[in-house]
């Protein structure tokens, strides 16, 4: 098959199982999961296909695969849609389809496949266990299966399938759809357990609070659009006659060129996908959702998608330096500032929600100090680790709920990292790849694939001479190594804190082969993107990364030169980093004793309280306030009221002066006592006395006789 | 020879008290007289016309007895109401009969 045709086919399964199971699945666990995972696997398939057919062309960079149709006609030239896979997007939809796969696989186990069905659970709310009595009579309580698990399957596969459109789009607009897609997925499977008002509050937030960014982006394509009748991107890329006036153009706004605004635009869309401040709020709410939504969304596609957007319009953002400055401080304050609540945050989940923002930042940060490739590459080696995290935490969380099944005490909250402790010994292949993740987050040197992007991205910012920016990322490196030791002193190390930790149960095959495929990829994918002037290990394995993803650019991007001092500087905030953080947290039992428990950080800097005020309470106010009480009922009903009185006045005035009056009293009584009136005066002419009559009948007859005799007679 | 106006003039006579009759007096069997004798001064009209006119022609004679015959009848009729009327009301005065009137 041609490769072209295969890239058309890669979204398609995803999005055939999404309709299979929605229409004729929906009763069927098994069959639904079947056709998700095999729907997955599919697409995997072909991406794997599509992947080392890329690996193998010459110069993909200046000839990518690239098909297109004519879609919509547009005066004498078409719009056309089509796929394009540039080493880019072939590094990308590597990454996304081993991560969609893990996750689908994932999601079978999380979901309790297998397991009895629930005493009382309802679909819209988590599973709550089921009591099976064994052999000997006695009784357990066992997780049971996800009510809604079909419609899970669906949801995720059209999650999927608008990945997919995204990676494998040749132009803004279906990149746009497959965007707009996962954001209505993204509402659906947070508000998944609907049930609960706390997750259909964050299901409303995210989608939201995206919608504010997707408006922007939208402007930002419109407005590409409108000045360069185009929007694929290498019609755009390649025409540097068009880039050299796109970047000279001026527009009436900060100053920025035309290709500056557009870019700027395009970027907001990403602040809100990818969670930057100060669209970051909806990110941490996210976590209501199920875990493996948790991983789908920030790890492997939604927020990924948000830096892939950037990465792919960075030949237009990079035409103006005052766009790239923007985005640079962005990012760089991002990832400080997410990397400061993230210490203070208890629940496992959590942690990894704010350390996703930070990561976020890091590559945005990237972006905009012009490291291209440094960018992409954190965000895959990123996909990889922060999936097998929050795999990870699904699994702790899920070990956690089986010892809260087994000692019935529900108040204890299965994602408190307070609550665990010593989970090492019962969930050994948890921890082990927990444990590679963490350190590929904190970028534990050498090993872990983070250390190798994050190294790279500092080295840019060293080297390009961003010392702000260099001191900003070392900083939250720093932090991020710590928190990251913090949440696995408290979650694995040391002695169980709970009964419930004590009975933690390690979790079913497909729960953990995910993860262990996932920390393979977290470890390995460094190697791929080893710098050539490193010390020892440099040119021992070729840096294919660079080489492959840099053509993706007309002009490609120069390795930098070896540095030690961001060298230094990535080991010792890593290293410095995790050991801290196991220092002070060996011994902590409770959170009172944690002395980082500032309110500013466990408020997450009163961004949530500062939304509210500014932008929530105002909108009820002009809603509930202005527009109901004000407009509606004063203004729009008194306009009413006072046209319906109006109205009434001139219909009383018609009653009682024209129809009581004219019609009734005049014309109809009037006729009557006007008949009366003459009936009663002409009465007495009636005398009933015949003389009179005879007398009135003589005089009459002699009249008209003497009339008759004048006339007939004399004449 | 009397002359035709002698008679002619007995007749328009008998006529007018006859019909003085009918519209002067208040009681019945009066106005009933009266009729009677209008009724008369007809009869002799027909009969003097046919006298000074063309003898050989009934004409005259003939309606002369029809008016007797219908004077009969209606004095006959008129009598037996007046009676009636007197049984139940106790009155011939033409104005008390008023029992149709408003």
């Amino acid at each position: 098959m041609a490769t072209e045709t295969l890239i058309w086919l890669i979204p398609l399964p995803p999005v055939l199982a999404f309709f299979l199971i929605v229409l004729f699945a929906n009763k069927n666990k098994a069959l639904s999961h079947t056709l998700g995972v095999g729907a997955a696997g599919l697409s995997w398939l072909a991406s794997m296909v599509v992947f080392v057919r890329a690996l193998s062309v010459e110069h993909l960079g200046e000839h990518p695969f690239h098909a297109s149709v004519n879609w919509l006609p547009t005066g004498e030239t078409w719009f056309k849609i089509g796929v394009l896979i540039d080493p880019l997007g072939a590094a990308t939809l590597f990454f996304v389809a081993w991560t969609i796969f893990m996750i689908f696989l994932y999601s079978v186990g999380y979901h309790n496949f297998g397991q009895p069905k629930g005493d009382h659970d309802r679909p819209g709310l988590p599973p709550h266990g089921a009591t099976v009595t064994d052999a000997h009579g006695h009784k357990h309580t066992i997780p049971s299966v996800e009510p809604m698990y079909s419609r899970f399957f669906a949801f995720l596969g059209l999650f999927a399938f608008g990945m997919y459109t995204l990676v494998v789009s040749d132009n803004l607009l279906t990149l746009f759809v497959g965007w707009e897609i996962m954001g209505l997925c993204s509402y659906l499977l947070i508000g998944f357990w609907y049930g609960k008002p706390s997750a259909r509050n964050a299901a409303i937030k995210a989608f939201m609070t995206t919608r504010v960014g997707d408006v922007f982006m939208l402007l930002g394509i419109v407005f590409l659009y409108s000045v360069t009748g185009t929007l694929s991107f290498r019609e755009i890329f390649t025409n540097e006659e068009l880039m050299h006036a796109l970047g000279t153009t001026a527009t009436p706004v900060l100053g920025l060129s035309a290709a500056g605004l557009i870019g700027l635009l395009l970027f907001i869309g990403t602040v809100g996908k990818s969670a930057q401040w100060p669209l970051h709020v909806w990110l941490p709410d996210a976590m209501e959702g199920p875990t493996p939504v948790s991983a789908m969304i920030h790890a492997a596609t939604m927020v990924s998608a948000g830096v892939y957007a950037v990465i792919r319009m960075f030949p237009l953002l990079s035409l103006d330096p005052a766009t790239m400055s923007i985005v640079a401080f962005i990012g760089a304050f991002t990832a400080l500032f997410a990397a400061t609540i993230a210490v203070a945050q208890n629940d496992i989940k959590r942690v990894l929600a704010y350390s996703t923002i930070s990561q976020l930042g890091y590559m945005i940060a990237a972006l905009g100090i012009g490291a291209y490739v440094a960018a992409a590459f954190h965000l895959i080696t990123h996909a990889f680790f922060k999936a097998l995290l929050f795999l990870g935490s699904g699994s702790v969380i899920h070990g956690m709920e089986h010892g809260v099944l087994h000692t019935g005490n529900h108040h204890v909250d299965p994602q408190d990292m307070f609550n665990m402790g010593g989970l090492r010994k019962k969930m050994p292949i948890t921890f082990w790849t927990f444990l590679i993740g963490g350190f590929a987050l904190a970028g534990f040197p050498v090993v872990t694939a983070g250390f190798w992007s994050k190294d790279e991205i500092l080295a840019d910012a060293f080297a390009h001479g961003h010392l702000a920016v260099f001191i900003t990322l070392a900083v939250a490196a720093f932090l991020t190594a710590f928190y990251t030791m913090r949440q696995i002193t408290l979650t694995f190390l040391g002695e169980p804190r709970t009964e419930e930790a004590k009975h933690a149960q390690e979790t079913p095959w497909t729960m953990t082969v995910p993860l262990i495929v996932l920390s393979v990829f977290a470890v390995t994918y460094g190697w791929v993107g080893i710098p050539e002037h490193f010390p020892l290990l440099g040119g021992l394995v070729p840096n294919w990364f660079h080489e492959f993803v840099g053509s993706t650019l007309a002009e490609h991007p120069e390795a930098v030169p070896f540095s030690p001092v961001p060298l230094l500087t990535s080991l010792g905030v890593a290293l410095g980093g995790l050991l801290l953080g196991w220092l002070v947290y060996r011994n902590v039992k409770s959170p009172a004793e944690d002395k980082l428990q500032l309110p500013v950080l466990k408020n997450k800097w009163y961004f949530d309280e500062a939304y509210d005020f500014l932008f929530v309470k105002p909108a009820y106010w002009i809603a509930e306030t202005l527009v109901y009480k004000w407009m509606d009922k004063g203004v729009l009903d008194g306009i009413l009221h006072f046209i319906a009185h109006i109205t009434g006045v001139i219909g009383a005035a018609i009653r009682n002066y024209i129809d009581l009056r004219v019609i009734n009293e005049t014309i109809g009584d009037g006729t009557a006592n006007t008949v009366k009136w003459m009936g009663f005066n002409l009465r007495p002419v009636q005398t009933g006395r015949i003389q009179q009559y005879m007398l009135a009948s003589f005089v009459v007859l002699i009249v008209v006789g003497a009339v008759l005799y004048y006339f007939l007679v004399m004449a | 020879m009397i002359p035709l106006s002698w008679y002619l003039v007995l007749s328009a006579l008998l006529f007018s008290i006859g019909l003085f009759g009918v519209l002067a007096r208040r009681n019945a069997v009066a106005i009933l007289l009266g009729i009677e004798l209008m009724l008369n001064a007809v009869n002799i009209n027909l009969a003097s016309f046919w006298r000074y006119g063309n003898p050989a022609q009934m004409g005259g004679q003939v309606f002369a007895i029809v008016v007797f015959a219908v004077a009969a009848a209606e004095v006959a009729v008129g009598l037996a109401l007046i009676i009636s009327i007197y049984r139940r009301r106790k009155t011939v005065l033409a104005e008390e009969i008023d029992l149709m009137k408003w």
